[in-house]
């Protein structure tokens, strides 16, 4: 080895530069990867299918490939239940939280699969014939003629799920890095791809790729900052540095205020949400269900396992600080959503909202009280189910030119197709929390967390913001069914077997999760606490 | 504890103070003769184009290899350090070889996406 190389070497590879150490084989247990390297493999065969299936055939090859993926996924994570490892050299932690998280975003996933397949399959689909056309030219009209369809959802959105899974069981700063971009990147792209509004659409890309590239700078600002401080980016060792001083030094608060604003960024809680409204309004509805409900589950993932392993010797630093994002969070998806007069940016507010609820229950605790844990975990699964449900609703009201989200076209939806007012009603109301749905007993899960976890005026906030709420929804439900309807008004497409499947799916968990919750609510109880 | 950081502050006002220096010295020593090619974006010696004139656009052809040559960049930067790994034959050269083996074919199915989509033909 020439000297040079041996300097380059001694840079980049601890323990290189001395001759006589040697690589050792990094111990992986390959079971417990086996649900994220499933994910992350299929998502590369799909690549592998855009390449080389004739076009008429890639869509129905992706789709099976992608829920297979899916379903073997979800197996493995189901097969797992029992595994409580950290693996990779400590890189990657397949604990109780993990699997609870990783078997909730699979299972949402599917649902939003099943929507994306649906509306990417369709005669009329969702999705963009050739993203690269400009809006309005002939050259897009010429793709839309020749029946392009971008079948690449469907690796991308597999490649999302990927990082969604890695995301929470990330147990250093860089690998949770990595699982943050993974499942950023390919969700910029998606957003982008709606054929109708596609300014709209495109615009909400750029805004939500340009914050969300500086809310990753934020991320890996501050992760240099806590490797000043603790010479480690691994959760254990910051916890052991943390544990070792007594006061708090300015780089490790600082440096975790950095984490904390990209990770509250990722769930859109206040002040951070700018960007929520707009990508949930301009994104293809399937892809909002599918990051709505996706992105917020594996975000929370890790901001708990951030909190709670890493920094939880700085908890009463940073408590009051979760306390005021959750008020500010809640106010302003409450309050702000009254306002709303298009239905994706309401249930954007909405979203909003529930990121505060959630916050509640994370900034209720006292490190390492199992209760707001899972309470965070039950909650994380009922809203999943709804947003899927209630975006798959969403999809199905039509105008001429697509889907008629302006609240005044849902007039009177109730007399000319109850069936599906009254579904998305029942969403709403497991939205409001109101019994008997799954939104009830999340509400009195997370907020029974943060009362006993001494956070009582959150919880008083968080139930006048639910009533605030609650008044938007029923507004809604008002809307559909004591209006006359428009002459003109827009048609109900008759769901097809992927859509009716997620709305089942999703009226399913919400009605069996609020009659009998106790089972998950149990399962819940014994994923945590989180492995340090 | 504060006084360590006076060459701190002494660079500062080295260097604003060179800045500030230089533009006088300029304004007052150098001779003015402009020109059309002073006004351009860049003097090195060719003109700017195309231009978007009229709301045009800009060909953006190369951007595709531009992107590709960084990938093909990055996957040689990542090879070197676990070459150097790989020389010293520790006790898991199987492994090494089967990870970058993995990680290089990975890298490759994005390049037979992009060749059979046609991102390396020009035109």
């Amino acid at each position: 080895m020439s000297p040079a190389i041996a300097h380059v070497a001694a840079a980049l590879l601890p323990g290189a530069a001395d001759p006589t150490t040697s690589f050792p084989t990094p111990h992986l247990d390959y079971r417990a990867l086996l649900p994220m390297l499933i994910v992350g493999g299929v998502a590369t065969l799909g690549v592998l299918v855009e390449a080389f299936v004739p076009r008429g055939k890639r869509g129905i090859t992706q789709t099976v490939l992608a829920l297979g993926g899916l379903v073997a996924a979800m197996v493995a994570v189901v097969s797992n239940t029992s595994i409580r490892n950290i693996t990779a050299e400590g890189a990657i932690s397949v604990d109780g939280p993990t699997l609870f998280i990783q078997g909730t975003v699979i299972a949402v996933s599917i649902g939003a699969l099943l929507l994306i397949a649906d509306r990417a399959l369709a005669s009329d689909a969702d999705f963009a014939a050739q993203a690269a056309d400009v809006p309005g030219s002939a050259a897009e009209q010429a793709s839309v003629r020749a029946g392009f369809v971008h079948t690449e959802v469907f690796p991308l959105a597999m490649f999302a799920v990927a990082g969604m899974l890695l995301f929470p069981a990330a147990n250093d700063l860089i690998t949770m890095f990595v699982g943050l971009e993974v499942l950023s990147l390919p969700l910029y792209l998606l957003a982008g791809m709606a054929r109708r509004r596609r300014l709209l659409s495109q615009e909400a890309a750029l805004k939500y790729f340009l914050l969300g590239a500086f809310s990753s700078a934020f991320f890996v600002y501050g992760m240099a900052l806590v490797y000043g401080y603790a010479g480690s980016v691994k959760f254990a060792d910051i916890a052991t540095a943390l544990s070792s001083s007594t006061h708090g030094d300015p780089l490790i608060i600082v440096g975790l205020a950095l984490l904390g604003i990209a990770l509250i960024f990722k769930l859109s809680g206040a002040p951070f949400h700018w960007w929520t409204p707009d990508v949930y309004q301009g994104a293809p509805t399937p892809i909002t269900a599918f990051m709505a409900a996706g992105t917020k589950i594996a975000a929370f993932g890790a901001l708990m396992r951030v909190l709670f392993v890493a920094f939880g010797g700085l908890s009463w630093d940073w408590r009051p600080i979760i306390w005021g994002v959750a008020i500010v969070t809640m106010v302003v998806g409450a309050v702000i959503g009254v306002t709303q007069t298009d239905v994706k940016r309401l249930l954007a507010y909405s979203s909003i909202a529930h990121a505060g609820f959630l916050l509640t229950a994370v900034g209720g605790i006292t490190v390492g009280t199992a209760d707001s844990e899972s309470s965070v975990l039950f909650y994380l699964v009922a809203y999943g189910f709804m947003t899927i449900g209630a975006f798959a609703i969403v999809m199905l009201v039509r105008d001429a030119d697509g889907e008629a989200n302006h609240l005044s076209r849902w007039v009177g939806l109730g007399r000319r197709s109850p069936l599906i007012a009254g579904i998305f009603a029942f969403f709403l109301l497991a939205f409001a929390g109101l019994p008997p749905t799954s939104g009830l007993w999340a509400k009195v899960a997370v907020f029974k967390a943060a009362y006993e976890g001494g956070a009582a005026p959150l919880v008083i906030v968080g139930m006048l913001a639910s009533a605030v709420t609650a008044y938007y929804y029923v507004r809604i439900i008002v809307l559909m069914f004591f209006q006359e309807p428009a002459v003109d008004g827009p048609t109900v497409l008759a769901p097809t077997v992927f859509t009716s499947a997620a709305v089942v799916i999703g009226v399913a968990a919400t009605l069996v999760l609020g009659i009998v919750p106790q089972p998950l609510l149990d399962l819940a109880g014994k994923a945590v606490p989180f492995l340090r | 504890m504060v006084f360590s950081y006076v060459p701190v502050l002494a660079l500062f006002l080295l260097a604003g103070g060179f800045a500030v220096f230089s533009i006088i010295a300029g304004r007052l020593s150098g001779p003015r003769r402009y020109n059309r090619a002073k006004y351009d974006a860049y003097e090195c010696g060719i003109e700017p184009t195309p231009q978007p004139i009229g709301g045009g656009r800009f060909p953006v052809k190369y951007y595709l290899t531009a992107m590709l040559f960084i990938v093909f960049d990055i996957e040689i930067i990542f090879l070197y350090p676990w070459a150097v790994a790989f020389a010293q034959k520790g006790g898991a050269t199987v492994f090494l070889f089967v990870e970058m083996v993995l990680f290089i074919v990975t890298v490759f199915i994005a390049y037979v996406y992009v060749w059979r989509r046609g991102g390396l033909e020009w035109d």
